[in-house]
């Protein structure tokens, strides 16, 4: 195979907004102080961006900004501008970045996920009903699972009958990522939990308990991908893409998916494998989407740090994903604990995981993975400190 | 469930028969005429031939329960927890599974490979599909 294009892409700059439980901000707002930061970060102005990209886009779920609001709020000048549900999960905006950059349509895109769910929380009580819903919820709606706790919460249960998997098991990934989140000052939660407390907290959606779910929040996270030529410049360094993993196999559907006890990760982590020669025991760290406990347990499996259905023993007990681990795992306490950033929060603790300025610094950190979504599309990068 | 929950129902176009079948007892998915495979959700085309010659045509109603949850939390006024979600994977073709209530049980008894058949409750206009344990007599059949 010629050298992947997205060898040609690092990221040259990375910041998040203030984050909160309800910070009562505009996703545009939010969006606009992450930005202007991470543009900083990079040691570039708005006059140098010329892409916008940013996951969902118009009409996407937990609120947010449009690429079009923000393009035109600091009024940038763009040769290349996307936004969109229908990719590879929410990191499909960043693979969009890293492919029009290696095509040359843009030298510097600015990636974005902005999530204003904490404080618009009140627009989505209304629950299901009316409107054009899409044939793939039609057939789940009326029986009552809106959530995505219910649907996912059937891949947890069968992930259990098959494979012995516990709730003490995927207990030990909110503990974890609880526990990591105190070093956060950004985090939501950082009360330390004890698996009395992660297995006494009312249930949700059973064998989801409330510890099993994150927490909604409002926060924007910005990333710019440039073009690896301008890595020497970067004046905070710049993290390469080693490998992208974009695929879909199987179904696109919460209900429908061949595997009950897997998802799209499973697809993911098999393409971005099939792009590299890295192997799984050369990552440092794992910052792998925790939107359902479980949901990190399914990442685990799929990128072949145990075999299929090994999730819950590679888990039990904390030791192997805390962060004097064999793989370190959330660092920043994930979304269960530091709030739903919509998987870009794993990507923005990734790269400060390579660059050394981690709030808790994994040691020797070259090679970070991330993974992000759960259900029917999801995508992942590997993510390097020097060109591997 | 005493009175029927919202069910916010609203078909989109080729799906409508699957909320009106039970008007006569019958549980019926959408059906390939030429290569005969079942499809769920139904649609314009058959995704495994792409015959367009595709009907509605009753099934036996009975199947298996692969996996589910017991929802605890209320998310929709006058959609009472607690109630089971689930998907069953029907006789004749198992790749087809339906997302329904279990309904005829307590929600602690509901098993993955439990042997459920379908009932249809009266809602408004449609028939939804719910499906309740098979007697064990039959389930051994």
């Amino acid at each position: 195979m010629d050298e992947p294009l997205e060898r040609r892409a690092v990221i040259s700059g990375a910041a998040q907004s203030d984050i909160g439980r309800r910070l009562y901000r505009s996703g545009l707002d939010l969006t606009i102080e992450a930005s202007l930061r991470a543009i900083e970060d990079a040691g570039l102005t708005v006059a140098d961006i010329d892409g916008i990209s940013t996951y969902p886009g118009m009409g996407g779920p937990f609120g947010g900004c449009t690429g079009a609001e923000l393009h035109d709020a600091l009024r940038f000048s763009l040769n290349w501008r996307d936004g969109g549900a229908e990719t590879s999960g929410q990191l499909g905006a960043v693979h969009k970045a890293v492919l029009a950059v290696a095509a040359g349509l843009a030298k510097h895109v600015l990636c974005f996920r902005t999530v204003n769910e904490g404080s618009g929380g009140a627009v989505r009580a209304s629950g299901g009903g009316g409107g054009a819903m899409p044939p793939a919820f039609q057939y789940l709606i009326p029986y009552g699972v809106t959530s995505a706790a219910n649907w996912i919460s059937c891949y947890a249960r069968r992930h259990m009958h098959d494979y012995g998997t516990t709730r003490e098991q995927l207990g030990a990934i909110a503990i974890n990522a609880r526990t990591n989140a105190a070093s956060n000052p950004q985090a939501i939660y950082t009360d330390p939990m004890t698996m009395e407390d992660y297995l006494g907290i009312r249930m949700i959606s059973d064998p989801f308990g409330l510890y099993d779910c994150d927490v909604p929040c409002d926060g924007s996270t910005v990333v710019i991908v440039s073009h690896r030529d301008y890595a020497p410049d970067a004046p905070n360094g710049a993290v390469h893409v080693n490998a992208m993993g974009t695929a879909l196999r199987g179904r696109p559907s919460w209900d429908q998916f061949e595997d009950l006890t897997t998802m799209a990760m499973r697809d993911s982590a098999a393409s971005m494998w099939e792009r590299t020669d890295l192997t799984p025991a050369d990552v440092d760290t794992a910052q792998l989407y925790d939107g359902f406990t479980w949901l990190s347990m399914a990442w685990i499996e799929a990128l072949g740090f145990c075999e299929k259905g090994e999730g819950g023993p590679f888990v039990e007990g904390g030791a192997r994903i805390a962060p004097d681990g064999e793989l370190p795992l959330n660092t920043n306490g994930g979304q269960l604990s530091s709030g739903r950033l919509h998987g870009f929060g794993f990507l923005h603790e990734g790269i400060m995981q390579l660059r050394g300025t981690a709030n808790a610094p994994v040691a020797d950190c070259e090679v970070a993975v991330v993974g992000a979504g759960g259900g029917p599309e999801s995508g992942c990068l590997l993510l390097t400190k020097e060109i591997r | 469930m005493s009175e029927p929950p919202p069910r916010f129902i609203s078909p989109h176009a080729e799906g409508e028969f699957y909320w009106t079948s039970g008007a006569d007892g019958l549980l019926r998915l959408q059906r390939c005429g030429d290569c005969r495979r079942y499809i769920h959700p139904p649609g314009p085309v058959c995704p495994y031939c792409h015959s367009r010659e595709l009907s509605p045509e009753p099934v036996a109603g009975t199947g298996t329960i692969a996996t589910f949850t017991i929802n605890r939390k209320e998310w929709i006024p006058g959609f009472e927890p607690p109630y089971v979600f689930a998907l069953v994977e029907i006789d004749e073709d198992p790749t087809i599974r339906l997302g329904t209530n279990i309904v005829g049980c307590a929600v602690d008894d509901v098993e993955i490979g439990m042997r459920v058949e379908v009932e249809f409750e009266a809602n408004g206009e449609w028939h939804v599909p719910l499906f309740h344990p098979l007697p064990v007599e039959r389930a051994e059949e």
